[in-house]
């Protein structure tokens, strides 16, 4: 087994579903003989070929769009949006194609696609390079979301998206690309090769959609998290001393309500952080599902942790950027009420 | 600061409006058989004209003339008057359900048969449509049944679709017709995308693209464009300019770039524009076009030059907009008509037989609605199940959509 950081267990989970399968096609902005800006397609045309990893023109509807239509040809194409940020103009292919091209047919035509994108900031991306969009993809029936927090998880659940038959947002934390970040930003890096997470199979496996994971047990209080954020609600648990249980939800779109609830019946109190900006943010839905799923448990209010309601500043971003210091204060929050 | 008038905004309007006399002057028409036929491994810059000309086969005698004639027998024009009338007929009658509340809305083709019936016909089995919402004579003339295409309009019980989609988006893979979006422009490029794909597998299968006029201002239109040239996708790009976009005329859409065709030739793309109510030239042309992107020599964009001459859609009058005789105006008259002649001068048809099958057709079609209301119609008989609304969101039902499901009750 080797340790990867996760572009390489990304690009790893890419080569093996390529390999098992020629319907499977990459394609998208500079990701063909360049290997796109992050290299997370790096050396696959080379390896297979120029019509199976190909670059596109800079049209992000046109590069779903076409997806779409290979999907409805009977092809699996994992595409690739440069960031996040640009997903936009394909919101629309998105949203009222790909998320109800099954439903609408009656399962005539069904859409599996994978559309990957670098997500999130710490990387002084400024506002047009830090964003996480993921809850307008939650808000959608018929798609997937999914953000992997660690290589392992990464390589798994991507090969799963790829083989899943239905449209899968496939989100990747970018600060993440290289290491375990725990928000601490002035402490150096450390890298994947150090972490057991980075432990990755070479060969084919998958993790299922819609299943959490328990990153750290505890009983005092629940923080649920996915993404860089829980490697933040891991380094705040430990910085602040509590018995906190941190759910690493993996998949936010089919949700695993059943880990969630599990954890905030036994502990009573539960924080939710993330990065994307509070309002209507995916907090929102988790806080309102452990409001109405354990209410009676509860012995404080759920208290959100995310990215402020602005766009995300450039020079600004470690005040933007949720770390240890603001999880620990909403867990002291939930601890005295 | 220079020294110049005050700028103003232009905003195109229409020749005529209301009240008005209709004045079709402004469209040039090239004699039919006047326009050349080119091989079909041209470049697209040596037949640049071919973007403003209108490639016509029949002209006001009937006759089919010029390069473009003879791509039909007899036999296949006598079937293609049949689909259009057919097409015809049974648009009669689901407007006429659809004002007696049988369903909540209908989308006619009336004057615009020859477009869809005509290009089916160019296609094969296994190739794949990407259609709008007036293209049915893609399925009437593939011989898909009408009983099920009004069992989706009314969402009864043997909805094919099970209620969820609106009438006349109808969706059949087996009869290359892709599910139809409500929202515009979306599937052109997705039409691009199948065809690539057939590429990557070395298929021999191709797609149809189609698209109004005024749908051309939208995004995706010039994705596709860009997509299908980049690539070379065995792709045929249609444009269905019916000069009206509900009530806009398709000058808004069009802006100077003088025709629809033209757009294809700033991609390297070979823009044809043919006479929409020409079935025969419809024919020729599409099967041009079909040979290309099967011979792997990429896309081709057909701009077909029509006439609107019913509504919008249900909910739409266009006595608002347009002067109520312009319809009669439109110099290239009616495409049943224009083939009902031409096979009367070709001694292979006549008027009594036309009348005769006429009545046919016309029975026929009530035969399909009486077993179709016999399921059901929107707002009486049978209708799909309420479990139905939680079915195929996903391929396996997730828990959040079974909890919702318990909830209502099924």
């Amino acid at each position: 087994m080797a340790r990867m950081t996760m572009i390489e267990a990304v690009r790893s989970a890419m080569d093996v579903s390529m390999a098992r399968d020629d319907d499977v096609v990459v394609f998208g902005e500079d990701v063909g003989y360049f290997g796109g800006v992050f290299r997370s397609t790096q050396g696959l045309q080379a390896k297979y070929g120029r019509t199976r990893c190909f670059d596109t023109p800079i049209s992000e509807s046109g590069i779903v769009g076409t997806a779409i239509g290979m999907a409805a040809y009977g092809l699996k194409p994992c595409v690739e949006i440069q960031f996040a940020d640009y997903m936009y103009p394909a919101y629309d292919q998105l949203t009222q194609e790909a998320a109800r091209i099954r439903y609408r047919s009656n399962g005539d035509f069904t859409c599996p696609i994978v559309v990957r994108m670098p997500t999130g900031g710490g990387i002084f991306g400024g506002q047009t390079h830090s964003q996480s969009p993921e809850a307008l993809f939650t808000h959608v029936c018929g798609l997937k979301v999914i953000v992997p927090s660690n290589p392992y998880d990464a390589k798994g659940l991507l090969i799963a998206a790829i083989e899943d038959p239905d449209p899968v947002m496939f989100l990747e934390p970018k600060r993440l690309y290289n290491g375990p970040f725990d928000g601490h930003h002035e402490r150096p890096v450390t890298p994947w090769s150090k972490h057991d997470l980075g432990e990755v199979p070479d060969g084919h496996y998958t993790i299922p959609i819609g299943k959490a994971e328990v990153r750290r047990t505890g009983s005092a209080v629940t923080v649920v998290a996915y993404g860089t954020m829980v490697h933040v609600a891991l380094a705040a648990a430990e910085d602040a001393g509590i018995d906190a249980e941190v759910i690493d939800l993996r998949s936010l779109l089919p949700l695993d309500l059943d880990t969630i609830v599990k954890s905030v019946t036994k502990t009573g109190r539960c924080v939710v952080v993330h990065e994307a900006t509070l309002t209507s943010g995916f907090g929102a839905e988790v806080a309102a599902l452990v409001q109405e799923h354990c209410f009676y448990h509860l012995e404080a209010p759920v208290v959100r942790v995310a990215g402020w309601d602005t766009p995300y500043p450039h020079a600004q971003e470690w005040d933007y950027f949720p770390g240890p210091g603001r999880v620990g204060r909403a867990l002291a929050e939930v601890m005295e009420a | 600061m220079v020294d110049s008038a005050r700028l103003s905004l232009h905003v195109p309007e229409p020749a005529v409006r209301p009240g008005g006399q209709p004045d079709f002057s402004n469209v040039k028409i090239a004699k039919a058989g006047a326009v050349p036929r080119p091989e079909v491994d041209v470049a697209s810059e040596d037949i640049r004209e071919l973007a403003y000309s209108i490639i016509r086969v029949l002209n006001r005698d009937g006759e089919a003339v010029g390069p473009w004639a003879g791509s039909l027998s007899d036999d296949e024009l006598l079937i293609g008057l049949r689909n259009m009338m057919k097409l015809r007929a049974f648009d009669a009658r689901m407007l006429m359900a659809q004002r007696q509340g049988k369903t909540s809305f209908y989308m006619q083709h009336l004057g615009e048969e020859a477009v869809s019936c005509a290009f089916r016909k160019a296609l094969v089995k296994g190739d794949m449509n990407f259609p709008t919402y007036r293209q049915a004579g893609l399925l009437i003339s593939d011989d898909y049944p009408m009983v099920e295409m009004m069992n989706q309009i009314y969402s009864n019980e043997s909805d094919p679709l099970r209620g969820r989609q609106l009438p006349i988006m109808y969706s059949s893979k087996e009869h290359g017709f892709f599910t139809i979006s409500g929202n515009l422009a979306t599937q052109y490029v997705q039409a691009v995308g199948w065809a690539m794909a057939s590429a990557i597998k070395n298929d021999s299968r191709i797609a149809a693209a189609w698209i109004g006029d005024g749908s051309t201002a939208e995004s995706d239109f010039h994705s596709a464009l860009v997509f299908a040239s980049t690539y070379k996708a065995p792709v045929i790009l249609n444009i269905v300019n019916n000069q009206w976009a509900i009530s806009t005329f398709q000058g808004i859409a069009r802006g100077g770039s003088g025709t629809f065709a033209a757009r294809g030739l700033g991609f390297g793309i070979p823009a044809l524009r043919v006479d929409g109510n020409d079935y025969l030239a419809v024919h020729a042309v599409a099967r041009w076009a079909a040979e290309r992107a099967r011979r792997n020599l990429g896309p081709t964009l057909i701009e077909y030059v029509t006439y609107r001459v019913g509504a919008h859609s249900t909910s739409d009058d266009p006595s608002a907009y347009r002067p109520k005789t312009e319809s009669e105006a439109w110099p290239l008259g009616d495409p049943v008509l224009r083939l009902m002649k031409h096979l009367i001068v070709k001694g292979a048809w006549s008027e009594e037989r036309h009348v005769q099958a006429e009545a046919e057709i016309a029975d026929e079609v009530i035969e399909a609605q009486r077993q179709a209301e016999a399921h059901g119609t929107l707002h009486a008989g049978g209708r799909p199940s309420v479990r139905d609304i939680f079915e195929g969101v996903y391929a396996e039902m997730p828990p959040h959509i079974r909890r919702q499901r318990q909830k209502a009750g099924y």
